[in-house]
């Protein structure tokens, strides 16, 4: 595919689109009133404070989760309007990489692979067996076929995971948090494979992090989340010449700014009885 | 939880209805996949490996040992009224009527039951079932109900070969050891236990104790708290409600099944 | 369908199991003796059926020739009519006897059979005429205490004495 023809695709409707939406757990609102639109065919990094809403952002998409207000729309299809088989046929074109790849502790790397094939296919055992290797190949894992999930190492589980996660060919790739806890090489390895998969295969992808750095090596739009809001967004180089503070403390690292260092409590006089209280 | 505050009684009532709604949704779900489970025979036969089979050591030689005891006892208080002749029909009697499906129930809820909630839990808390859902998968259809049906498979097999075994355990201790006839220990068995009344009911009884140890084991699995603590807590009630439920129903069963 | 690597242990299990149902029913109850031969049925009234139940066995020289099929009351002779049949195989005289035992000191109760002479046999539908009921101890109790009244008493005692002597030993 010629540059061009990737701008074409990416000016044409978004994949996923989020309008208005508010969502939470209970009487606790993660979310407030978010407009969110996934570009297809592009790298969409989210990024932001821990608890401010990233994974909940997936788990919409994903439809475990239904807003309590707003619409989320798949290929501007609203999810809400979908049946039971409706939102299965829609989860069939995603694939989702959870934090430690949760894979199935009693099937083999092979098996595990092969799991969407032989649920969702009636392909014949050769045929699994090709694409189940195709897709290993391409993570770089096609000797661990028959390995545990329990005898692999933290990073080679999120791969096998990935091959699993594209054994079906999806249209959109959701990862949650894959560079947490992995050495220097084996996340510069999953970043080039989110990369490389997303021109490969032409899928969407959505890659929510706390890693700054990766991050923005591979994301064609940053979107950071804190406090329930869209609180910036733009391309990684927008992102690290932004002027706003919380965007700032959160690029550069640092301890204290919107973002306190002090979790609120009473004032330290009072704690250690100094001064005049006495 | 304060027990004078009307409120907070009143709250936790409501989600004690709650969950026992939802309970009872998820077996009545788990019955109606019988048809799709056993169109997948082979997720089946696996579990059944894993509950059945691995299960039959424990249920062994717990049998042997209870046969032992039954028939020692047995000889004790049967001697004393010159009856003890009969002491074959009082081990296989007891096994068969109570002790085969309660303590095999018993020991299927600590061995069997127990594996089964940490497997789920564990499942639950690293994600794996989320992803299955991710997947468009169900995961009650992939792996709530092919467990469920292979333990209701294997409880009535387990009762059966902890009963058989009982009867040979108290051969072993009452023959050779006590010296009692054989002739007399198989003739007097065989005179008082009837097939479809106490060999029958017995088969009954276990399969409904199957029903229930592994309902339990599976809901507490599906339902804990994703961590290691909340797995934890759900293997313990696992134990003691799929106890109690069994014992309380072996009273309903009996009253039912073998009254005068 | 695949094949499970654990299919022959499974397979194996089930066949334990099912062998353990089998020598249950077989070798430790009774399915081996269930009859399922034709059978006629008969009636006998009895005065006292004492503990006789359905399905006790009717006996002729000890050996099983049917079984009690039912028991009910008859309130026109109030007398207990018991409902049995017997094995098509085995004939008995139409005025055979019909008594009711105890297997054993504390044993259950059984209808034992004894042929008569007469000549023709019994059919189904017939009655049996001679019948005696089953020992009821309180009656046994109070026969004893009243042969023992009856007795001719010693000059010393007073007649009225001696029922109380033995009473209290007893």
């Amino acid at each position: 595919m010629t540059s061009a023809h990737l701008e074409l695709i990416s000016a044409s409707k978004p994949l996923i689109e989020l309008r208005n939406v508010t969502c939470g757990y209970g009487e606790r609102v993660i979310l407030e009133n978010v407009n969110l639109s996934v570009p297809r065919g592009k790298v969409l990094a989210l990024i932001g404070t821990s608890g401010g809403g990233k994974t909940t952002v997936l788990r919409l998409i994903g439809r475990q989760l239904q807003p309590m207000t707003g619409q989320v729309l798949l290929d501007g299809v609203d999810m809400a309007t979908l049946d039971a088989q409706g939102i299965y046929a829609a989860r069939r074109r995603m694939g989702m990489l959870f934090q430690f790849g949760a894979l199935f502790t009693d099937l083999s790397v092979f098996e595990n692979v092969a799991f969407p094939l032989r649920e969702h296919t009636n392909l014949s055992e050769l045929m699994i067996r090709d694409l189940v290797l195709m897709k290993l190949n391409a993570v770089g894992l096609r000797g661990a076929r028959d390995l545990l999930p329990s005898e692999v190492s933290g990073g080679m589980a999120r791969r096998v995971a990935l091959a699993r996660a594209i054994a079906l060919d999806p249209d959109l790739i959701m990862y949650d948090e894959p560079f947490a806890g992995l050495d220097p090489i084996s996340m510069s390895v999953a970043a080039t494979l989110i990369k490389d998969l997303n021109h490969a295969l032409g899928v969407t992808s959505i890659v929510v992090s706390h890693d700054v750095d990766e991050t923005f090596l591979i994301a064609d739009h940053v979107v950071f989340v804190a406090n329930g809001r869209i609180a910036a967004q733009g391309t990684p180089a927008e992102m690290r010449a932004s002027e706003d503070p919380l965007v700032r403390q959160f690029v550069d690292g640092l301890a204290d700014g919107p973002v306190r260092f002090h979790y609120p409590a009473v004032p330290v006089a009072e704690d250690f009885g100094v001064g005049a209280s006495r | 939880m304060n027990w004078l505050n009307p409120a907070a009684v009143g709250l936790s009532v409501r989600s004690g209805l709650a969950d026992i709604g939802e309970g009872a949704r998820l077996f009545v779900r788990l019955i109606a996949l019988v048809g799709a489970t056993f169109g997948r025979i082979r997720l089946v036969v696996d579990q059944l490996f894993f509950l059945g089979n691995r299960s039959l050591s424990i249920i062994t030689v717990s049998g042997l040992f209870v046969g032992f005891v039954l028939a020692l006892q047995g000889y004790y208080t049967l001697q004393r009224y010159g009856s003890a002749e009969a002491v074959g029909l009082l081990v296989a009697l007891s096994l068969v009527r109570e002790l085969g499906p309660v303590v095999t129930a018993l020991l299927f809820a600590g061995r069997a039951g127990t594996s089964l909630t940490a497997e789920i839990g564990l499942m639950k808390a690293g994600e794996q079932l989320a992803a299955m859902e991710m997947m468009a998968v169900d995961p009650v259809k992939r792996v709530l109900a092919p467990r469920f049906w292979a333990g209701v498979i294997a409880m009535p097999l387990l009762a059966a070969v902890f009963s058989a075994v009982g009867v040979l355990g108290g051969w072993i201790v009452a023959v050779p050891l006590i010296g009692i006839d054989p002739g007399s220990f198989w003739s007097q068995m065989q005179g008082g236990v009837s097939v479809w009344a106490d060999v029958g009911n017995g088969v009954i009884k276990s399969a409904v104790f199957g029903f229930t140890v592994t309902f339990i084991a599976l809901l507490q699995g599906y339902g804990c708290k994703p961590t290691p603590e909340g797995v934890s807590a759900a293997t313990t009630r696992t134990v003691v409600m799929a106890s109690l439920a069994v014992l309380a129903l072996d009273f309903v069963l009996t009253a039912m099944m073998f009254s005068i | 369908m695949q094949k499970s690597r654990h299919d022959v242990w499974v397979g194996l299990f089930v066949m334990v199991g099912a062998a353990a149902v089998l020598f249950l029913a077989l070798k430790a109850g009774n399915l081996l003796t269930l009859n399922f031969d034709e059978t006629y049925q008969v009636a006998a009234k009895f005065d006292n059926i004492g503990g006789l139940k359905p399905r006790a066995a009717v006996k002729s020289a000890g050996v099983v020739v049917g079984r009690v099929e039912s028991i009910g009351f008859d309130d026109k002779t109030y007398q207990a009519r018991v409902m049995l049949q017997l094995e098509k195989k085995f004939a008995f005289p139409k005025d055979s006897s019909a008594k009711i035992l105890t297997a054993g000191l504390l044993g259950e109760q059984y209808l034992g059979l004894e042929p008569g002479a007469a000549e023709k046999n019994l059919a189904s539908g017939d009655t049996i005429t001679q019948t005696q009921s089953a020992v009821v101890l309180e009656n046994l109790i109070s026969q004893f205490l009243y042969s023992k009244a009856a007795e001719p008493s010693t000059p010393a005692a007073a007649p009225a004495a001696q029922p109380a002597a033995p009473a209290p030993k007893k």
